[in-house]
């Protein structure tokens, strides 16, 4: 492969977007001053900035405690989903017993739930709840996906396995995990962005002052009307979004990239 | 072949060359009035016989959905017949059989080597004493340096060939092939069908080798046995006695047309709904 045309795909993917970013900023930026609309129906891009710069502390010990409810949350659903489909794939009777379950959390929506969760764990241990709420939306996508991948072995190579005499362990993690291991990967972009998500909304309906985070810094801007901030807080969402969706995309591509089609360039 | 210069804890030692007066062994596998009924209800086979020699090279050849996939699985111990039997002689383990499937199906995931090694490894032998079997076995069908590459890298022939040599790095006495190179192109096919008859010839197994190809039959193999559509049943027993090796001028002989000619009668009649 030249790396002419590589370079030149990597400027696109890089210049494309940043010019479009900036073009409407300024355009922002332009009518905004232009219309002279007040600061707290919509702020400029540099009134945004601004507040990003100046209410840097509030915002990023909210961002942190976020973050960290995103992480533990998303940590523990890859852990317990991955662990619930192994369980799941080597005993139909357990499967049969808890998927239905697992299909109830995931189809009830998380905001009605909130309130039976603050109760439950206490008004004083808030952050708490956000952990539990985040959670079940960002494991039933590495549920499913866990257990679609670890049915889906080639029938073949399952063969193979029982004619060399494979015991049920190696049958396990040579040929069933390593088959699940892109659908688990999917999975995992999946849940990624939803354990952010989980964390935010159960935010607006649990959080409280013991558990500030980027959700409690939205509403309490919206209260005193201070948009900028508002803006603030919603761009460090974003931004953790992506992060978030870049590094496991980057993760995926690193661990299936000698073998699975999905991530292999091609070359004609 | 350095076959012979290693004992190991899979595998009968190796036993030298075959004999050249062709006497018969005791059967490496005999079936006896072997059926199979699915669960479905459909009967894929219908009170097989079959002895199956040392160092024969048997094609099973009929119309498709007559069993012959069905038969070879069961040679192989995967699912057991619905009555009959299968007996194999005493002490052979069923690492005594290699198989090779229609698709290559290797894993993904792996090299070569470790898909090549994966029988050893499923046994338990210490990744020391595997590689330099993987090594001589790749050499073997002409793949040496191709250990590390993965097998999205390595074409349609070449994933076969890693294939036989996952087969039979256990080093069985019997080879049974499932259409193995249907999906292969022609020239390719014939160069791996060369290749296939190579080893067989200065090794010692035997091949079961499942095709609805009577050239590819007529040209392996030094027997042919032709079975019904299904229920699958033996209808013809057919000795090729031309001697190996044989190369592309046999192909083209009149003594290949015979042989095709006689395989293709045998189909013919076996087809037909009075024959039984």
């Amino acid at each position: 492969m030249t790396p002419e045309p590589d370079r030149r795909t990597v400027i696109l993917r890089i210049v494309v977007p940043v010019a479009v970013a900036a073009a409407g900023l300024a355009l922002w930026e332009f009518l905004v001053a232009y219309y002279d609309v007040p600061r707290f129906v919509l702020p400029a891009p540099s009134a945004v900035w601004t507040s990003l710069v100046d209410d840097f502390a509030v915002l990023a010990g909210s961002w942190w405690l976020t973050v960290r409810i995103t992480l533990e949350a998303y940590f523990l659903a890859v852990v317990g989903g991955v662990a619930l489909a192994v369980l799941f794939s080597q005993s139909r009777l357990v499967e049969l017993a808890l998927f239905p379950y697992a299909v109830v959390l995931q189809v009830t929506p998380v905001v009605s739930i909130a309130p039976l969760v603050i109760i439950w764990v206490g008004l004083d241990h808030a952050d708490r709840a956000l952990l539990i709420l985040a959670w079940v939306v960002a494991f039933f996508p590495i549920l499913s996906n866990t257990t679609f991948g670890l049915r889906s072995v080639d029938h073949n190579l399952l063969n193979l396995f029982e004619l060399y005499g494979a015991t049920r362990w190696q049958v396990l993690t040579r040929l069933q995990l390593p088959s699940a291991l892109p659908h688990l990967l999917a999975g995992m972009k999946i849940s990624g962005g939803l354990a952010l998500i989980g964390s935010v909304v159960a935010e607006f309906v649990a959080g409280s002052g013991t558990a500030t985070g980027l959700a409690w810094r939205i509403v309490e801007a919206g209260n005193r009307l201070n948009i900028a901030r508002m803006f603030a807080a919603l761009i460090l969402l974003s931004a953790t979004g992506i992060l978030i969706y870049l590094l496991l995309d980057r993760l995926e591509h690193l661990v299936l990239r000698r073998w699975h089609e999905s991530v292999v360039r091609r070359e004609n | 072949m350095s076959e012979a210069s290693e004992g190991s804890a899979l595998g009968p030692e190796h036993r030298g060359p075959p004999p050249l007066d062709g006497v018969l062994d005791e059967p490496l596998v005999t079936l006896s009035a072997v059926s199979k009924t699915y669960a479905t209800g459909i009967q894929a086979l219908d009170r097989v016989d079959l002895a199956i020699g040392d160092h024969e090279f048997i094609s099973l050849i009929g119309p498709s959905g007559c069993g012959k996939s069905t038969l070879l699985r069961l040679i192989a111990g995967l699912g057991a017949p619905s009555a009959g039997s299968i007996r194999r002689p005493e002490g052979e383990s069923r690492r005594d059989i290699g198989f090779v499937f229609q698709e290559p199906t290797l894993m993904p995931w792996a090299t070569v080597a470790a898909n090549v090694g994966l029988p050893l490894k499923l046994a338990g032998v210490a990744p020391g004493a595997i590689r330099p079997r993987v090594e001589e076995g790749l050499a073997r069908v002409g793949l040496a340096g191709f250990a590390r590459a993965f097998p999205r890298e390595l074409s349609g022939g070449m994933k076969m060939r890693v294939s036989i040599a996952r087969a039979l790095i256990t080093r069985p006495r019997v080879l049974l092939m499932d259409e193995p190179f249907s999906a292969i192109d022609e020239p390719t096919r014939f160069q791996l069908f060369d290749d296939l008859l190579g080893l067989w010839s200065k090794a010692r197994w035997t091949v079961v080798f499942v095709t609805h190809s009577l050239f590819d039959s007529v040209y392996l193999s030094n027997r042919v046995v032709v079975m019904t559509p299904r229920p699958g049943r033996i209808y013809g027993d057919l000795a090729i006695d031309q001697p190996y090796p044989r190369d592309a001028l046999f192909r083209t002989s009149p003594e290949f047309g015979d042989w095709a000619r006689r395989v293709a009668a045998l189909m013919t009649s076996a087809a037909e709904p009075a024959a039984s």
